[in-house]
C-alpha cells in the first residue's frame, strides 16, 4: 500500500473503484508525503483533519455503493487563493492576516459535491501576482528540481508563480492534483518550471465566485496535475454555470475526457512566428521545433501562422492587470476582515493598514494601477491598452480560422534560483511572455512537460485553442504528451539524483 | 513618462497606501521604468478600434431582481478586525467600527 501518492488522479480512482485501496489510505499517504516535503514551504496551511474526515466519508459512500465519479476520494491541494469555509485563507498576503471565510469558492464547493478531499491550502505569489512565488509573505517555495550541472546547480529554485505551491505539490508527488489560478500565465508558467501539467479553461468556464480577485476579466481556475487525462478529469469536477458569477458561461458541461485519446491526424496546428523572439534560448527553440516534429508524426499538419500583435501583448497586460487590481484590492481596508493598524484618523488607518499589509510587488502594482486610472492618463493608458486587446483578440481570430490549436513555448526560461531577478520587475514580468496573449483573448491553453534542458531542468510547450474548444486543447495535449513521454520526476530524472 | 517622487506620493495617497519617506525615490524610479516599458503601445495606430470590455462573445443571462441572500449579519461580522473586541468575538454591537470621523 506504500507509494499511494505516486498515483495519477485516474490511477487513483481506478484503484478506489476496483476496492485496491481506500480514500483514507490515499489521503494518508499524501498527508505523509507533505509532512516530510515541508522544506518546500508549498503549503500555507496543512489540513490534514479536513483531509481524513472527507476521505472517510468517501469511503462510507463508495462502500454504500454511492460514489459519486471519478473525483470521489481523490486529494488535492488547494491554492491559498480559493475561498474554503472555516479555513483561513491568505492569498499570500499579510493583509488578510486570520481572515476565516465563511463559505466556500464555487470551484472548491463544486469539487466537494463531486467527492475531492482538501490536504491543505498552498502556497503562492502575494495575490497572485508574481511569477517566481517569492512575493507570499508566508515565504518563497521551493522548487523540488533541482540542476544537476550548470550555474544553479547546488542552489534553491523558484516553482515559477504565482500557483507555485500548487505546482510544487504536484511535482513534488504529495498531491495528484492541484487547483491553481492563471491570470496571465500563473498555472501554465509554473507547470513548466515543475515538469507537470498546468491548464487554464476559456475564460468564463470556471466560476470566480469565492476566489479572491487579481484582476476579474483575467483571472481563471484550472488544474495543475501530472498528466493530461487528469487534467481534464480535474477541470470536470471544477468547471460549470454559476449564477453566482456574472461572467460565468451558461453553457452545459461537457465531458473533456470524451475523445482525449482520439489522436490528431489532420489536426492543423498553427504555429506563430512572432513567438520567436530574439535572444530566445537555443534549447527552448529547438524543444518547440521537437514540438511541431512530435506533433506531425501523430498526423497533424502545422502551418505558420501571424499574431501580429504579440510583442505589445505583455505591456498591454501590464496596464489593464494592474488597473483591475487597483480596483480590487481596494477593500482592504482594515475594517472588515484581516489586518488592522489603527491610525488616528481614517485616512490614517487605511493608509497605515495598507501600507503595512502590502507587500512591494503588490504595491507597485496598485501605484501603478492608480496612476493609469487617475484622471488624465484614463485614456492614454487604459483605454488604450483595452484597444490594443481588441487588436490581440482579433489576431487568435484570424489565426484560429484556419487552424485549430496554437503551439508554442510555455516560458523563455528553465526554473532560475530563488533571488534572481528580483531587482528589475520588467525582467520578471517577461516570463509571462508566452502566457499572456492567449489571456488577454480569454483563450483556453495548456502546458504540457515535454523535455529537460543542459541543466536537467524541466521545459513545456503550450498549446493555445478557440474558445470553449476545451475538447480539443486536451486531445492535441494528449497527443503531444504521448509522443514527448516525459517521464522524469524530480531527482530521478536522466542525470538526476543518480 | 517619467514619475518624480512627488507624484508617486500623490498616487500613494490615492491609492491609501503609506510609502516610507526613504521608499518615494527607488519607487519613483521602478513605477518610470514600467511606464516607459508599456509606452511602447503608442506606436500602434488604434483609431477606429473599439475598447474591448468583454473577452468573450456570449450573451450573459441576468438574474431575476430579487432578493436572493442576506440576513447574515453574524457570518459577515465574525472577521471583523476590531481590535477591542474580545478574541474570537464579534464586532461591538454587531457593526463594524472605525476611528472617529465626524469631529
Amino acid at each position: 500500500m506504500s507509494e499511494l501518492n505516486k498515483k495519477t488522479i485516474a490511477e487513483a480512482a481506478r484503484g478506489l473503484e476496483d476496492g485496491d485501496f481506500t480514500s483514507e489510505e490515499l489521503t494518508r499517504a499524501c498527508l505523509d508525503a507533505m509532512e516530510a516535503a515541508r522544506d518546500i514551504n508549498a503549503f500555507i496551511t496543512e489540513t490534514p483533519d479536513i483531509a481524513l474526515a472527507r476521505a472517510g466519508e468517501s469511503d462510507a459512500r463508495r462502500a454504500a455503493g454511492n460514489a459519486t465519479g471519478p473525483l470521489d476520494g481523490i486529494p488535492i491541494a488547494v491554492k491559498d487563493l480559493f475561498c474554503t469555509e472555516g479555513v483561513l485563507t491568505t492569498a499570500g498576503s499579510h493583509i488578510l492576516d486570520g481572515f476565516t471565510p465563511p463559505y466556500e469558492s464555487t470551484v472548491t464547493q463544486n469539487l466537494r459535491d463531486a467527492g475531492a478531499v482538501m490536504l491543505g491550502k498552498t502556497n503562492l505569489d502575494e495575490f497572485a501576482m508574481g511569477s517566481a512565488n517569492i512575493t507570499s509573505y508566508y515565504g518563497p517555495v521551493k522548487n523540488p528540481w533541482t540542476a544537476d550541472s550548470g550555474d544553479k546547480q547546488g542552489k534553491d529554485l523558484v516553482p515559477g508563480g504565482s500557483s507555485g505551491g500548487s505546482a510544487a505539490a504536484v511535482a513534488a508527488l504529495i498531491a495528484p492534483g492541484a487547483l491553481g489560478t492563471d491570470t496571465g500565465g500563473s498555472i501554465r508558467q509554473p507547470a513548466s518550471f515543475t515538469g507537470i501539467v498546468g491548464m487554464k479553461p476559456t475564460y468564463g468556464r470556471c466560476s470566480r465566485w469565492g476566489i479572491v480577485a487579481f484582476a476579474s476579466s483575467l483571472d481563471q481556475a484550472g488544474p495543475l496535475t501530472r498528466t493530461v487525462e487528469d487534467a481534464a478529469l480535474l477541470l470536470g469536477g471544477m468547471a460549470g454555470h454559476d449564477a453566482k458569477d456574472s461572467t460565468s458561461a451558461p453553457m452545459d458541461l461537457p465531458d473533456f475526457t470524451a475523445g482525449l485519446k482520439d489522436g490528431i491526424r489532420g489536426l492543423k496546428v498553427g504555429i506563430p512566428k512572432e513567438y520567436t523572439m530574439d535572444g530566445m534560448p537555443a534549447e527552448i527553440e529547438a524543444l518547440w521545433a521537437q514540438g511541431r516534429d512530435w506533433l506531425t508524426g501523430q498526423g497533424a499538419q502545422c502551418v505558420e501562422v501571424s499574431l501580429p500583435h504579440t510583442q505589445y501583448a505583455l505591456p498591454t497586460y501590464y496596464i489593464v492587470a494592474p488597473a483591475e487590481a487597483s480596483s480590487n484590492l481596494a477593500r482592504y481596508d482594515g475594517v472588515r476582515y484581516g489586518l488592522r493598524v489603527p491610525g488616528d484618523s481614517l485616512d490614517d488607518m487605511y493608509e497605515a493598514t495598507r501600507g503595512e499589509g502590502f507587500g512591494e510587488e503588490v504595491r507597485r502594482r496598485v501605484l501603478i494601477g492608480t496612476y493609469v486610472l487617475s484622471a488624465g492618463y484614463y485614456d492614454a493608458y487604459y483605454i488604450k491598452a483595452q484597444k490594443l486587446r481588441t487588436l490581440i483578440a482579433r489576431d487568435f481570430q484570424n489565426a484560429f480560422a484556419d487552424v485549430d490549436v496554437l503551439l508554442t513555448p510555455t516560458a523563455p526560461s528553465a526554473a532560475f534560483v530563488i533571488g534572481e531577478k528580483m531587482d528589475d520587475p520588467v525582467a520578471m514580468y517577461l516570463n509571462d511572455i508566452f502566457t499572456v496573449p492567449a489571456s488577454l483573448a480569454g483563450l483556453p491553453a495548456i502546458s504540457v512537460p515535454a523535455g529537460l534542458d543542459g541543466d536537467g531542468l524541466p521545459l513545456g510547450l503550450h498549446l493555445i485553442a478557440k474558445p470553449f474548444d476545451e475538447a480539443t486543447l486536451f486531445r492535441a495535449a494528449f497527443a503531444l504528451e504521448d509522443a514527448a513521454g516525459f517521464d522524469a520526476k524530480p531527482g530521478v530524472g536522466p542525470g538526476g539524483g543518480s | 513618462m517619467s514619475l518624480d517622487k512627488d507624484t508617486v506620493r500623490k498616487i500613494a495617497f490615492l491609492a491609501r497606501i503609506r510609502v516610507p519617506e526613504d521608499a518615494l525615490e527607488p519607487l519613483a524610479g521602478e513605477l518610470s521604468n514600467i511606464l516607459g516599458w508599456v509606452e511602447q503601445l503608442s506606436e500602434v495606430d488604434t483609431d477606429g478600434v473599439e475598447p474591448m470590455t468583454s473577452v468573450a462573445d456570449l450573451s450573459w443571462p441576468r438574474r431575476q431582481d430579487v432578493v436572493n441572500d442576506g440576513g447574515d449579519a453574524h457570518a459577515v461580522l465574525a472577521n471583523a478586525t476590531e481590535p477591542e473586541a474580545a478574541p474570537g468575538g464579534e464586532a461591538k454591537g454587531g457593526f463594524f467600527t472605525v476611528p472617529k470621523v465626524v469631529e
